[in-house]
């Protein structure tokens, strides 16, 4: 066996370990999912902040300023430092400016995204010709459009609390919450197939991967 | 007015300056967009440590007073301390180096099996949740039992059928579902944005 292949088995050999550690809270909370509990908040807080040095705040803000010269990026940094005074119970309102900032930007970009995102590229995406003709006969595809249209409508209604839900109004919010329900539904089945195949992909790890290698 | 007052002129302009921005397809218009963006990593990065101010202080007083489980506050801040310490240099993110092995076989093995242990609990869950109680849970329950059955081979053996209405429910009903949802969504978003930059809504600086 060469180090390479050693290495490979410590490496497995302690994932397989966390694994079945996490695994065993299916029989109680224990000793054992606390430690990977605990080692899981450390390590991600701890990859995560060298990864935003590194990959964002090396290449946005101390790059421009000491290779490019460019000294715009003082004044975010400056900001950024504001926050530290929210420590201070005399000077905690400076920390007001960075998030003045940071809202003000987040805000006034999020007016025209969110309209143009969430609003005028779904309509635009649910309004499709309703007539599909494919190789000289009509496709079912159309009536799917038709279907779309009608669903998206009514959901919407049920959603629209400035008119009373009576009368072809009610009738259409009660139409509108069974769609949101079917898509509800769809959404958890999806989901439930999502984590069941994450299942099975540790499971595959420990079966086939890891116990071969130190067998 | 250097308390208050500023602080919300500062959103209100900036606020609208990225709003007119957006509408005016010039190279200045697109330099302070990109600009903003920059400043606004830049100013989140920096709140970072606050963060981890805050955790470790945390579990430090944890562990000082001896409170029930410190030790294992002493192995959260012990993996902390390695990552940071680890991560030094930038070549810490190459393939191969012990910063990325402990996050490629520590973190996302963990990670992994805590989100496939879901797969117990949200079924769980779902039973007591969608039992068929009335016409709406009802809906849920049959649409997803749908859903999950066209997905797996056991689906197609009940009913080749199954798998089609599957896809059918997720192209159609559940599609117009998601996109009322997003439109709703995205209304409910620019209408804040838009309260947020006119000032209005004040609560974010912890003001009424």
């Amino acid at each position: 066996m060469d180090k390479a292949q050693l290495i490979a088995i410590i490496w497995n050999t302690i994932a397989a370990f966390f694994t079945i550690s996490v695994f065993s809270f299916m029989y109680k909370d224990n000793f054992m999912y606390k430690i990977a509990e605990s080692i899981v908040v450390g390590i991600s807080a701890g990859y995560f902040t060298v990864l935003l040095v590194w990959t964002s705040l090396r290449p946005k803000f101390w790059e421009p300023i000491v290779n490019d010269h460019n000294y715009w990026y003082l004044i975010p940094g400056l900001l950024g430092l504001l926050m530290y005074f929210r420590f201070s119970p005399t000077l905690g309102w400076l920390a007001r400016y960075p998030l003045a900032l940071y809202i003000g930007i987040g805000s006034g970009i999020a007016i025209p995204l969110q309209l143009q995102t969430f609003v005028l590229t779904q309509v635009k995406a649910t309004i499709l010709p309703i007539h599909v003709m494919v190789d000289n006969r009509i496709n079912p595809e159309g009536i799917n459009n038709f279907l779309i249209v009608v669903f998206v409508i009514t959901a919407l209604i049920y959603f629209f609390f400035s008119l009373d839900h009576k009368g072809i109004v009610g009738r259409s919010a009660t139409f509108g919450i069974w769609i949101i329900m079917i898509g509800f539904g769809a959404s958890f089945g999806y989901t439930v197939m999502a984590r069941v195949s994450l299942l099975i992909g540790r499971i595959q790890f420990l079966m086939s991967d890891w116990l071969p290698i130190v067998k | 007015m250097l308390k208050r007052q500023l602080p919300m002129l500062i959103v209100s302009i900036v606020g609208l300056i990225m709003t007119i921005q957006y509408f005016i397809p010039h190279p200045f218009s697109e330099t302070i967009y990109n600009y903003a963006l920059d400043w606004l990593i830049i100013i989140g990065i920096f709140a970072m440590p606050l963060g981890i101010y805050s955790m470790v202080h945390i579990h430090v007083q944890k562990v000082a007073r001896k409170q029930t489980g410190w030790g294992y506050s002493v192995v959260a801040l012990l993996g902390l301390f390695v990552m940071l310490a680890l991560g030094w240099t930038p070549d810490c993110l190459k393939d191969g180096t012990f910063f990325m092995r402990l996050f490629e076989f520590v973190y996302i093995p963990i990670q992994a099996t805590m989100f496939s242990l879901l797969a117990f609990y949200i079924t769980s869950a779902a039973y007591r949740a969608f039992r068929a109680r009335n016409i709406l849970a009802t809906i849920v329950l049959v649409s997803a039992i749908i859903v999950m059955l066209g997905r797996i081979p056991i689906g197609e053996a009940i009913s080749p059928h199954i798998p089609e209405v599957a896809d059918w429910i997720m192209n159609v009903p559940n599609m117009a579902a998601q996109r009322s949802i997003m439109i709703g969504l995205g209304l409910g978003a620019a209408a804040i944005a838009m309260k947020i930059v006119l000032g209005i809504e004040r609560s974010y600086m912890g003001m009424d």
